[in-house]
């Protein structure tokens, strides 16, 4: 039989300061949340995954700074708002969520596969550019071959590769420009 | 005659890139609604709000506000066919018009590249514009062919949530889409957790494919179960999801559903009397030809 965990919290581990931070990235009502659970009974995510909203939201609130910045299970929730919608409390955990998220990019703990993602919008304009197999299904559909967007003018690529250096977004992203 | 509506046709990713059948025909139906669709030249990705807006605020705030310049500068309210960038326009534009702080911030970016925001347009997705200015009653009044089918409706998360950043306050129950597919001569059959979300949103499907497919795979066995002959939605992000996620669910688990996926506007166009071939709907991985077959 497992034996039951001791686990010690020393307060000097914790960022008292961390629930204010979040609110002020964006989660503003995080201090609001009274752990009813609302938001965990009704995530998608969570009924398949261990990620667990309002545990999230407890540990961010006691001050976990890092362990839940490093946390790669902040990466399930899907944005579906059920949870924002329901909350009781009107805590919003989608933007809690969204700030947290932002914060952990801050601090280095972007995942590869959406620095990927955000590479391809500084290449080409969007986040999924068009490939061989699209060029000749819009030109067999009559369509122009590459669509009227940043993939069709030059110029317009260029003013959103001058908007996220000017945000400083390819730094943050680590984005090498060619 | 009246003047044509005009709108700015904003295009996104994942239409105009992986299902340009949906462009098609969109375009091939405005005509027939009285609606004109001017080219936004120079647009770029939304920035997808769950994903963009999860790594860094003011660029997605920035990238958004600069798509809607190029509305502005149209003299046209926004039209989208993803709930996605409907989601990201429409809340940036609602934030920018109330916020004159991050209105001032954004500008800041925004004149680098000789651009300023001003708040003079309206952000419409194609549901809503179709729902409110024409109506299930008017959409009726214009089949040329009723579609004997039954459809399993989806709606998409973010053409509903956050209800504080959009026109119809239905985030639980909502009844107009299903209004809209009913008026074309099709029954919307209820099925298990008809509003789970299709599980592609939030940066999910890039960072844990495995989960999101999950998702995918419970909605569409729950579509099955219901005998529905297709996916009807109006979201690009989740037909991509629905449709080339079926033969990616294929793949990795050996379940195969075999539900075709249509977009919404694609599904008016059937009733509307259009040629399948002007509404691009032979370009899915799951192929649609036993729906067009049944009509």
């Amino acid at each position: 039989m497992a034996e039951p965990q001791k686990k010690v919290v020393r307060l000097d581990e914790l960022d008292m300061g961390f629930s204010e931070a979040v609110a002020k990235a964006g989660g503003e009502k995080i201090n609001l949340c009274i752990q009813c659970g609302t938001c965990t009974a009704s995530c998608p995510s969570g009924r398949r995954t261990a990620f667990r909203t309002r545990q999230l939201i407890r540990r961010a609130v006691l001050g976990f700074r890092e362990p839940v910045l490093s946390d790669k299970d902040l990466w399930l929730c899907t944005t579906c708002y059920t949870c924002l919608e329901r909350c009781p409390r009107g805590v919003d955990p989608t933007d809690v969520i969204l700030a947290i998220r932002t914060m952990a990019v801050q601090s280095g703990h972007m995942l590869d596969r959406h620095k990927n993602t955000a590479s391809l919008v500084m290449k080409s304009g969007h986040a999924v550019p068009i490939d061989d197999t699209n060029r000749k299904t819009r030109t067999s559909l009559g369509l122009t071959e590459v669509p009227p967007t940043t993939h069709m003018f030059g110029n317009a690529l260029a003013e959103v590769q001058e908007i996220v250096k000017k945000t400083g977004f390819d730094k943050l992203v680590g984005y090498e420009w060619k | 005659m009246t003047m044509a509506t005009q709108y700015a046709f904003y295009l996104g990713c994942m239409i105009p890139n992986r299902y340009p059948g949906i462009e098609l025909a969109t375009r091939n139906i405005a005509p027939i609604l009285g609606i004109e669709l001017r080219d936004m030249e120079g647009a770029s990705c939304c920035p997808a709000p769950g994903v963009f807006k999860s790594f860094n605020k003011p660029t997605w705030l920035a990238l958004a506000a600069r798509n809607l310049t190029i509305a502005e500068s149209m003299g046209c309210d926004i039209l989208t066919l993803c709930s996605g960038c409907y989601g990201t326009l429409k809340e940036a534009n609602e934030i920018l018009k109330t916020d004159s702080e991050q209105r001032d911030k954004v500008n800041n970016v925004l004149n680098e590249v000789k651009r300023e925001y001003r708040g003079i347009i309206q952000v419409r997705h194609i549901a809503e514009v179709l729902y409110r200015d024409f109506g299930p009653e008017k959409l009726a009044g214009m089949v040329k062919k009723p579609l004997h089918l039954n459809v399993a409706v989806h709606y998409g998360c973010h053409l509903l949530r956050p209800t504080k950043y959009r026109e119809i306050k239905s985030p639980e129950r909502p009844r107009f889409l299903d209004e809209m597919v009913e008026s074309l001569g099709a029954k919307s059959i209820p099925y298990r957790d008809k509003m789970l979300c299709c599980g592609a949103g939030g940066g999910v499907r890039a960072a844990a494919l495995d989960v999101s497919l999950d998702m995918a795979r419970e909605k569409l066995q729950n579509v099955k179960n219901a005998n529905a002959d297709l996916i009807v939605t109006p979201c690009g992000f989740c037909v991509f999801q629905f449709d080339r996620g079926q033969i990616e669910i294929k793949d990795k688990t050996g379940i195969f559903f075999n539900v075709p996926v249509l977009h919404y506007v694609q599904f008016l166009g059937l009733a509307l009397g259009l040629p399948p071939e002007k509404l691009g709907v032979y370009n899915n991985a799951i192929p649609t030809d036993a729906v067009i077959k049944k009509i």
